[in-house]
């Protein structure tokens, strides 16, 4: 099935894209006059870097601060636990042992 | 569907208040009665026999006060206690109380029955007498005015804070326009959103309560070295508990705020309210709300006629009491577990559809389900209900503004 919206902006202060579908590594996806390289798989309702972002750098999604970057983020890079942080209580992750 | 323009007919209860279910509870006061409550209703669940109960065998005012509220709420006719005989619930209290709000109740207490097989007789045999009765519950005319309707999200994940609960932020809006009573909740998910919600207070003083409501519910939650954040949350995208606030927020709306309210405390003019579920004091009996079903619960307890449960992940939960309107984040989930939910507002994610449009998808489902058609947990049966250990002070002058 074809999506008709593939990528949104919440806000124009955002510095992250929420993506509309599960996307591809490979795909184009763009946005306005903006096209964006995916390079990994990326799960609906994710979220992509709409510009580079330098590492201890506010996320903002929805206009507000929702943390902080973990380390420097490529523009079109996936945006989640792995590369930005709290900056008030830490994301529980589940430990899944190294056997996965 | 539904036209808001159609005359709703509602359960006129002896205490003034009007229900849209004609439920029959029986409600077991320590976890050794459970299973005799549940045996006793099982046979009768078609005629609206539900059970809820408190499992504690210590006293609790917090958990006295949530048991009288269920048992006198609107959606509830009739009441039968179960009672072990030696717990510390105060059985004679709660059966005056329900006998003062005009419903009938008897208790059935099993050491004195004679055990298990007794008691299940005794109980049924009331049943049977009371399901009868309730048949003739007088019909009264029911408006937007006299419905309380709650909102909580569980399961969530990024779609949530993008479709289904600015939605029903949108449906909220629509509501308190119209005179009905609104209530939210989840104050450990406004992290980042106290100047927000603050400024939407109706007073200065009300702006000030909700502020160290708010921040009472991010010190006990950094107290129990946990956010109101699962794993399931990041799997779906969401990164920070900041972001799933965000999102959770949004469920409110944008009207005025005209009152802080705790668990149990029911709204007597219409508006929207604050539900403070965080417990005060130091923490004593662990996380404020284990899951989501004990905030619906709670929800209940202060009135809600329905609950609106947005869900990116996909729960399937209802509750006990009053319908629960499932509304689907994500259209993956929907298209997964369809049967399980109400309305679909993950289509603005893929359609022209808007979130206004969905809205008012919501509404009229509001108004068809206070109709009497059962929403897609009632008609799978669920019947969910948790309720605790807690400890809070009354609410303060200043927390309802007229």
């Amino acid at each position: 099935m074809e999506s008709f919206k593939k990528l949104i902006q919440l806000s124009d202060k955002d510095n992250v894209l929420v993506v509309c579908r599960d996307i591809e590594s490979g795909e184009v996806l763009q946005l306005g006059s903006e096209n964006y390289l995916i390079k990994e798989f990326i799960a609906l309702g994710h979220k992509i870097a709409s510009r580079d972002i330098a590492f201890g750098e506010a996320i903002v999604k929805f206009n507000v601060a929702i943390g902080s970057a973990l380390r420097d983020i490529k523009r079109g890079e996936h945006v989640h636990v792995h590369n930005i942080k709290s900056d008030f209580i830490p994301t529980y992750i589940i430990d899944k042992g190294t056997d996965v | 569907m539904y036209n808001s323009h159609a005359e709703l007919l509602g359960y006129e209860r002896k205490d003034g208040r009007k229900g849209i279910r004609n439920v029959i509870l029986v409600a077991y006061l320590v976890e050794c009665a459970h299973f005799v409550s549940t045996e006793i209703a099982q046979p009768y669940k078609k005629d609206g026999v539900q059970v809820v109960g408190f499992g504690g065998c210590y006293p609790n005012n917090h958990a006295s006060k949530i048991m009288t509220q269920l048992c006198t709420h609107p959606n509830v006719g009739a009441v039968l206690l179960v009672s072990l005989g030696c717990e510390s619930f105060n059985r004679t209290k709660l059966a005056r109380d329900i006998e003062a709000s005009g419903r009938p109740v008897e208790t059935v207490v099993i050491q004195s029955c004679g055990g298990t097989a007794k008691s299940i007789e005794k109980g049924q045999s009331w049943l049977q007498s009371i399901i009868s009765e309730m048949v003739k519950t007088k019909r009264v005319k029911i408006e937007l005015k006299d419905l309380v309707i709650g909102t909580i999200c569980g399961g969530s994940d990024a779609t949530s804070g993008i479709t289904a609960n600015p939605a029903v932020g949108l449906t909220f809006d629509k509501l308190v326009k119209n005179q009905a009573t609104a209530i939210f909740e989840e104050t450990g998910e406004m992290i980042g959103c106290l100047e927000d919600i603050v400024a939407r207070a109706k007073s200065k003083n009300l702006g000030t309560e909700i502020e160290h409501c708010l921040n009472k519910a991010a010190r006990y939650y950094t107290i129990m070295g946990h956010g109101s954040f699962a794993q399931g949350n990041a799997d779906g995208g969401l990164s920070t508990i900041e972001e799933k606030s965000l999102g959770a927020y949004s469920k409110s709306g944008s009207a005025e705020i005209s009152g802080l309210i705790k668990p149990g405390d029911v709204p007597n003019f219409p508006g929207l309210y604050l539900l403070d579920v965080v417990p005060d004091g130091e923490p004593r009996f662990g996380f404020p709300n284990i899951n989501d079903n004990m905030e619906i619960t709670e929800l209940i307890a202060s009135g809600c006629h329905i609950i609106l449960f947005t869900t990116g992940r996909g729960s399937v939960v209802g509750s006990a009491i009053s319908p629960v309107i499932k509304i689907c984040a994500n259209p993956d989930t929907f298209r997964k577990m369809s049967a399980d939910m109400d309305i679909n507002a993950g289509k603005v994610m893929e359609s022209k559809v808007t979130l206004q449009e969905v809205s008012e998808e919501i509404y009229d489902k509001i108004i068809e389900t206070a109709s009497g058609i059962p929403t897609a947990s009632e008609e799978l049966g669920h019947q969910e209900y948790v309720v605790s250990y807690k400890t809070f002070e009354p609410i303060g002058p200043n927390c309802l503004v007229r």
